[in-house]
């Protein structure tokens, strides 16, 4: 509807221009007041086509109009128009975002091995109180508070309204809060940094009266963070009845299971695809 | 015309005395003593089994006296929600193993139909002689019998708390875990292409896993796409392995180019336990002569596991998948006890195993998840 009365005004205007002129400012701040001057004389009607809406008013030709900082809220292209009794004129102007004052923050993934190059990509995208991208360079600060250890800190100016980066998860294992700040807005956004795969995986075995109670040293990654609870190891026993396996969660650490042991046996352990150590047991043991 | 209302009268009473006489029994009393060779009394008793007639059933025995009615029907009829009592005897072949004037060995080989397809059970059965009667001798149920007790659990669970539909565009979900597929081996059998191999839960956190498989032709085009089923663990743990097997029936190997894959992976709350140890596995046959792998379940934790599937991955002297099979055990894993299984092997794969790694699937009525 709206783009069917632009064209419609548009039709008429070339031969009525010399009526009523239009000098907007070429380039007006979203949600500020500014006024349009005109020439011409006599009584008109002005209307104001911006990207979401349109306005219109009775005005004077030849004073200038002044345009309502409510009116002008969206960034875009807007198209002034005052038809008088001589005809229709028309000139358009741009407004541009107002300030910085919301930033919308992407951070990708949600769970981030600990020690991994280019794992962790913030996305900032820098917006006015009007939710109009700025587009003018706006530098984003984006900081990254690990749970222990000094926050880091690192500008990155906007490009068209989104300023990015790539960083490093770091060798902690834990909640890591990254904060993209421009001006004074602010949004946190928390990544968890994982252990990873279990480092020098390794068991003991104690008898007991129902067998042989097997279990790990607390299992770490190479970096010495705890491998999570409820991660699954798996043990594998040999002896002369067979073969006996267990997946146990680790529990506070470490993972442990009681195995059936009939004279010397062999006994294994792996976790994913990390293979711990293996020890034999003596028939006398 | 005088001699009807009699005749009516004895005909009637012939009839009501017949009806009280099957009534009080007389008919199966008959039946029993019809039982005039080891195999018809085998068959009669599978018969009453079948059609769960438990008080015929245990007539039927010669060792009624030695155990109770009960403890014969929870033998047959299963307990604690496991499988069997989900299960109704479809059909049953009996032959003789063995047998001499007064006693004789029967070997009968039941079908179950349940609710996640067909069961086997082969049993083999004393039957005596008593008088002109073969009864059989029923082995004596050794059902499982927890003692009171306590088992200390710590509990360790996963609960997921998603996106809410307030949050800002900008807020990011959960990730989906990273799970991978660490071996695939395509494998020809008389009637179908058989897709094998492991697939593992890279992540820190529960995953609910399915494996999809595409058979291409020599244009790259698809000819057909199937799913692991059941045969796989569809919760992994992290950092478990689980092994899946995808079946295309009627298709050959000189008919697939290649094979596309495709595992889909998401977030669902879990917990770690129950945890079930797989004891004394070994390759072994069956008293038919088939290839089996055997052993025996142990759950470690407190809490009953009604339903549990045995899912066996087979290794090769290079450590490559060959095959994978799977079993269902129909009693319930009450806690600390040991139940046996026994998974089929095909004959020619058995003397290529080099290793093999046994995993289970369980289900708990009681399961909050």
């Amino acid at each position: 509807m709206l783009r069917l009365v632009s064209f419609c005004l548009l039709l008429l205007m070339p031969g009525l221009a010399a009526y009523a002129e239009l000098h907007p400012p070429a380039q007006v701040t979203a949600g500020k007041g500014f006024s349009i001057s005109s020439t011409g004389s006599g009584d008109a009607t002005f209307y104001l086509l911006a990207p979401g809406h349109v306005a219109k008013r009775e005005v004077k030709l030849g004073q200038d109009i002044a345009v309502d900082p409510a009116d002008v809220k969206k960034a875009g292209r807007y198209l002034a128009v005052a038809c008088g009794s001589g005809g229709c004129n028309s000139a358009a102007f741009y407004v541009t975002a107002a300030e910085p004052d919301k930033v919308s923050f992407l951070l990708h993934p949600s769970r981030v091995r600990v020690r991994t190059n280019d794992a962790i990509s913030a996305t900032a995208l820098v917006f006015d109180k009007f939710h109009n991208l700025v587009l003018t360079p706006v530098t984003v600060d984006f900081k990254v508070v690990p749970k222990t250890g000094p926050t880091i800190s690192r500008q990155v100016k906007s490009n068209r309204g989104v300023a990015w980066m790539r960083m490093a998860s770091t060798p902690k294992e834990g909640p890591v809060k990254v904060i993209a700040e421009v001006a004074k807005a602010s949004e946190a956004r928390v990544i968890q940094q994982v252990a990873s795969d279990a480092c020098n995986l390794r068991i003991k075995a104690k008898r007991t009266a129902k067998g042989v109670l097997v279990e790990t040293d607390p299992v770490r990654d190479c970096s010495g963070n705890a491998v999570p609870d409820g991660t699954i190891v798996s043990f594998a026993e040999i002896d002369a009845d067979g073969k006996t396996t267990v997946d146990a969660p680790i529990k506070k650490g470490i993972a442990r299971t009681e195995l059936p042991v009939n004279g010397s046996a062999k006994i294994s352990v792996a976790s994913g695809v990390v293979i711990g150590n293996e020890i034999s047991l003596g028939g006398g043991l | 015309m005088k001699a009807f209302l009699p005749i009516v009268i004895v005909v009637a009473t012939a009839a009501l005395v017949a009806m009280a006489w099957v009534q009080s029994g007389g008919l199966a009393l008959h039946e029993m003593r019809s039982a005039g060779t080891p195999q018809e009394a085998v068959e009669a008793l599978m018969t009453d089994i079948q059609s769960r007639n438990w008080d015929r059933a245990y007539a039927r025995l010669a060792n009624s006296n030695d155990f109770e009615k009960q403890l014969f029907v929870r033998d047959l009829g299963g307990s604690s929600g496991s499988l069997r009592t989900y299960s109704s005897l479809q059909s049953f072949r009996v032959w003789p193993v063995h047998a001499t004037a007064d006693d004789a060995t029967m070997r009968v080989r039941l079908n179950w139909s349940s609710a996640v397809g067909p069961l086997d059970d082969m049993r083999d059965l004393h039957v005596k002689k008593e008088g002109n009667v073969w009864k059989v001798v029923w082995p004596k149920p050794q059902l499982p019998k927890v003692p009171p007790q306590v088992i200390p659990v710590n509990y360790l669970r996963w609960d997921v708390i998603g996106r809410g539909a307030t949050d800002d565009w900008g807020v990011q979900n959960v990730d989906n875990p990273n799970v991978r597929i660490t071996s695939m081996n395509a494998v020809e059998r008389p009637d179908r292409v058989v897709i094998v191999g492991e697939v593992v839960n890279e992540d820190t956190v529960p995953a609910y896993v399915n494996v999809n498989a595409t058979l291409l032709n020599s244009d790259s085009k698809a000819m057909d796409q199937e799913g692991s089923f059941d045969m796989i663990s569809h919760t992994l743990l992290p950092k478990q392995v689980s092994p899946y097997r995808i079946d295309f029936p009627g298709f050959h190997l000189k008919q697939v180019k290649s094979v596309r894959m495709d595992v889909k992976a998401m977030l669902v709350p879990a917990s770690a336990d129950p945890v079930i140890a797989v004891t004394d596995q070994k390759m072994d046959k069956d008293p038919l002569g088939k290839n089996v792998l055997r052993g025996a379940l142990v759950n470690q934790s407190g809490q009953t596991v009604n339903i549990a599937q045995v899912l066996a991955v087979y290794y090769d002297a290079n450590g490559k998948v060959i095959w994978v099979s799977d079993g269902y055990v129909d009693q319930a894993l009450l806690p600390q006890v040991a139940v046996p299984f026994a998974v089929d092997v095909p004959d020619d794969v058995v003397s290529k195993i080099q290793n093999y790694h046994v995993l289970v699937n369980h289900y708990s009525i009681n399961e909050s998840s």
